[in-house]
């Protein structure tokens, strides 16, 4: 029994210092774990596609002027 | 790729303009909502890899499309081609202080200041004055192909200046730099990347690539027709070999 002690301690050791890593690291779990994380994803997907509308719309008028300047220079 | 000819079909067209946007959007959805590392200091904010650094990604590849169509307007001499650097360049600049002000937003909450003595944000600050150089040498001329041919050639070096800024004074031995991987490299294989933010963080630099070479392109053909437009209206004779756009 008395050979087992060092690794029964140091086991131990180990284990605490795992629970110290875990415990002091703050990551955004509230966040998660009631949802509220999809919004924030939501509210920057729709602005993130509202700016590559924008640049499709801007492409699609560029090419008509485009065009139309092509067919006068003709 | 940007050849614009009628026979070609819409995909074949524009399928990089949607696929960077795909892959930007899935950068956000995944790179919010997937596994990362848990890590001192950074916390959450490690996150910020997938928005931050793929602006500085994509400020190298966007330069080196500039840097691409200067070398291509020194050998043809075709007024195009100075159209696409310097737009090119503009991007490369937004991408540049966009990366610079995430960067100090992200310093002040890790390092605890908005801007710390650091060879990497030294380095990518004076490479952003390099070419804020390279916009007002362009401006200040008026005489269009000794503007254009200026400019290209201040672009190489002005590249050449950003490579050594960016990649190579970092890398210094006697910098030391708070990046990861700091003490000499800051290279990226060092970085603590595991396999899940690898599969969000390099589809997200290959998307930003598109949408830069994507607002660069719509900047460069409005200017070419706003070009084209100015010499129909003055009456000059184009000539055939010599097209604009």
């Amino acid at each position: 029994m008395k050979s087992y002690n060092w690794l029964l301690f140091i086991i131990f050791m180990l284990i605490q210092r795992i629970g110290i890593a875990q415990g002091t690291i703050d990551m955004a779990e509230t966040m998660r774990s009631n949802g509220k994380i999809y919004v924030v994803v939501g509210v920057i997907s729709i602005i993130f596609l509202g700016i590559i509308i924008y640049l499709i719309r801007l492409d699609g008028k560029i090419s008509r002027i485009e065009k139309k300047i092509n067919n006068t220079a003709e | 790729m940007f050849q614009e000819t009628k026979s070609r079909s819409w995909i074949s067209k524009h399928w990089w303009k949607a696929t960077g946007s795909i892959l930007v959007l899935y950068s956000i959805i995944a790179g919010l909502l997937g596994e990362v590392p848990v890590l001192p200091i950074l916390h959450e904010s490690v996150r910020n890899l997938y928005f931050h650094v793929t602006m500085w990604f994509s400020m190298l590849a966007i330069f080196s499309y500039s840097l691409y169509y200067s070398i291509k307007y020194l050998s043809k001499s075709n007024i195009k081609d100075d159209i696409n650097a310097e737009k090119f360049a503009n991007t490369g600049i937004l991408l540049g202080s966009l990366g610079v002000v995430t960067g100090s937003l992200w310093a002040r909450f890790t390092w605890g200041a908005w801007w710390v003595n650091d060879p990497k944000l030294n380095g990518a600050a004076i490479s952003i004055l390099i070419y804020f150089a390279y916009v007002v040498l362009r401006n200040s001329m008026d005489e269009e192909q000794k503007r254009a041919k200026v400019a290209a050639v201040y672009n190489i070096f002005a590249f050449v200046l950003m490579l050594v800024f960016v990649m190579v004074y970092p890398r210094l031995n006697q910098v030391d730099s708070l990046h990861p991987g700091n003490g000499g490299n800051p290279g990226f294989s060092s970085y603590d990347l595991d396999k899940n933010m690898r599969v969000v963080f390099y589809p997200a630099v290959l998307g930003w690539i598109m949408i830069g070479i994507w607002i660069s392109r719509l900047s460069a053909r409005a200017e070419a027709v706003a070009y084209k437009q100015m010499t129909i209206s003055t009456n000059n004779k184009i000539d055939k070999n010599d097209e604009i756009l």
